[in-house]
């Protein structure tokens, strides 16, 4: 279990991490977005003790990384950005040392024979690191986060250089890992946490800006008063119909199809759900609505939404007043 | 501190290091064993010691050069540095494992030294062979080494290039040395008294001359533990930088 309290970090004068907090809890999955140097990897060196923070409180388990640094440290499996590899050793040796260095009481052998199978690298024990690809590497990466099997896992962008198969077969790793773990990951690709996390963190410029389960994020933030429906039936009728209804603020027609379908794009006052009063004068008239839905955002446009400034609209002008 | 210690000790001999510096050492030591007492007669092997201290001072460097630096560029300290692993144990198992990687070089000298013994002794002129200036010569050199090494450490925890880590080591080695020379050259009093008390040479000569003092021991230990100390620093002001 993980808390963070208005963590913060600045290099000199730059702020890197402005006083973000969030939770992850037991048998969490939570993933970490946001556009490149928004300050993922500085929160979680600092998650790890790496880099000690400027401001606020980590704590991991409920042991303050900085008060205890090695009991807490105990329970964190981490797989940094590069994976810290010594290449001129090999796999099993690696292995071997990251266990001595992490005190493990579990049996040597067993333990590290189950990592090895959990991450596909059996067949690579034995050979040094350094001629290993940078897929193979990457896995190395995370089976040394895993030796231990810590409670708590921190993994920066652990399908980088993977591929699709791979990708894939370590995703569900993670899933799997997550039921009793507390995972925190962090990636560019918005598919991955989508498929993987229960709760979504997106920071930009050093802030949180979202905290949420990936639903509720892209219900929030796409506003349900907007819908696109494809309606069958005269288009200019079908618009005059659509504008009468009272909340409606503007009907715009997107396009036809096979000339006698119409999609339309409603807006309606912030707060109405217009549905039922579309059904109903589309039946009276006997006109088929075909398609009905919410301009529900996908996380790709969630991501641009909240970094790019466009929903808190004034960040890039305030920062351009400055 | 001992997984940290073993590692180190083992990656010297994964890498031509560890090779190059032993055979580098008995090479020298050899050639100088030859120079000065076989070719001579002489038994005394306290100019093999000298020889060997000049020859330490630039070769411990290359030794230590990469024991810091080297993690930070590969970015394995990342790895240890989360892991439950004091930051002094960190500095302590990779200044013992390049201890003893020195003690095992270090180690040939008894070797010559029973050689010349049993020739002194077997000569029937009635002569011994001088074990104590070889023990004051012996001890002197071993705290030396130490020094040298917490020094390179600690240059190299500066850098993130072996080369600069090698040179600037060098660099400091040398000057430790020269404070002797340099104090000459001061005559304001107190200044004199410090670099004076700093002076490595002229303590280092003392155990030569089979003198075992607590006062100089004491002076290498605490050159050793504050080398290492300051690493330590070095590595803890990193994180909050």
């Amino acid at each position: 279990m993980i808390e963070v309290k208005n963590l913060s970090k600045s290099y000199g004068s730059k702020l890197a991490v402005d006083g973000i907090s969030f939770t992850a809890g037991e048998s969490e999955i939570l993933g970490f977005l946001g556009p490149n140097g928004a300050g993922k990897s500085t929160t979680m060196n600092m998650l790890t003790g790496y880099l000690s923070s400027s401001g606020g409180q980590a704590l991991i388990n409920g042991v303050d990384i900085l008060e205890d640094p090695v009991r807490a440290k105990k329970d964190i499996g981490y797989l940094p950005e590069l994976p810290p590899l010594y290449l001129d050793m090999t796999v099993m040796e690696y292995l071997n040392f990251v266990y001595d260095l992490k005190k493990c009481k579990l049996p040597k052998r067993s333990h590290l024979d189950e990592i090895c199978r959990l991450v596909k690298i059996t067949d690579v024990q034995k050979r040094v690191i350094r001629n290993l690809s940078k897929g193979y590497k990457q896995r190395v990466g995370l089976a040394q986060a895993l030796v231990g099997n810590p409670k708590v896992l921190i993994l920066d962008e652990p399908t980088v250089g993977l591929d699709p198969k791979q990708i894939i077969e370590i995703r569900t790793l993670i899933k799997k890992l997550g039921k009793n773990h507390t995972v925190i990951l962090s990636s560019h690709i918005l598919s991955e946490v989508q498929a993987v996390c229960d709760k979504i963190v997106v920071i930009d410029k050093g802030k949180l800006v979202a905290n949420d389960t990936a639903e509720n994020l892209s219900h929030n933030l796409s506003a349900d008063h907007k819908l696109t429906v494809q309606i069958e039936g005269p288009t200019k009728e079908v618009k005059a119909l659509l504008e009468q209804i009272p909340q409606m603020v503007e009907v715009h027609l997107n396009r036809t199809i096979d000339k006698t379908i119409g999609e339309y794009e409603l807006n309606a006052q912030e707060g109405c759900d217009i549905r039922r009063e579309v059904f109903k004068r589309m039946a009276a008239r006997n006109y088929p609505i075909l398609l009905m839905r919410s301009s529900e955002l996908t996380l790709e446009e969630i991501f641009l939404k909240l970094t790019t400034g466009d929903f808190y609209g004034n960040i890039d002008n305030g920062g351009a007043a400055r | 501190m001992t997984a940290i210690l073993k590692r180190e000790f083992a990656s010297y001999f994964t890498s031509p290091l560890g090779y190059v510096y032993l055979a580098v050492f008995y090479g020298f030591s050899g050639l100088f064993l030859w120079i000065t007492c076989l070719s001579s007669g002489s038994a005394d092997m306290q100019y093999v010691f000298l020889w060997m201290f000049f020859i330490m001072m630039i070769l411990i460097p290359i030794l230590t050069m990469r024991t810091m630096a080297d993690d930070k560029r590969q970015k394995t300290d990342q790895l240890t540095l989360t892991s439950p692993v004091s930051l002094f144990g960190l500095v302590a198992g990779k200044f013992l494992a390049a201890f003893f990687i020195f003690l095992i070089g270090a180690a040939v000298m008894f070797i010559y030294a029973l050689g010349l013994a049993a020739a002194v002794n077997g000569s029937g002129t009635g002569t011994e062979f001088g074990w104590a200036g070889f023990f004051g010569n012996f001890v002197g050199i071993v705290l030396m080494g130490a020094v040298f090494i917490s020094v390179g450490i600690f240059i190299s925890s500066l850098t993130e290039n072996q080369m600069i880590a090698a040179i600037g080591s060098i660099g400091v080695n040398i000057l430790l040395c020269l404070f002797d020379v340099i104090s000459n050259f001061v005559s304001v009093t107190f200044l004199k008294d410090i670099i004076n008390a700093l002076a490595v040479l002229y303590k280092y000569q003392e155990f030569t001359a089979g003198i075992f003092s607590l006062k100089n021991i004491l002076f290498f230990l605490s050159l050793i533990v504050v080398f290492n100390f300051l690493t330590m620093r070095v590595i803890e002001r990193r994180r909050w930088s």
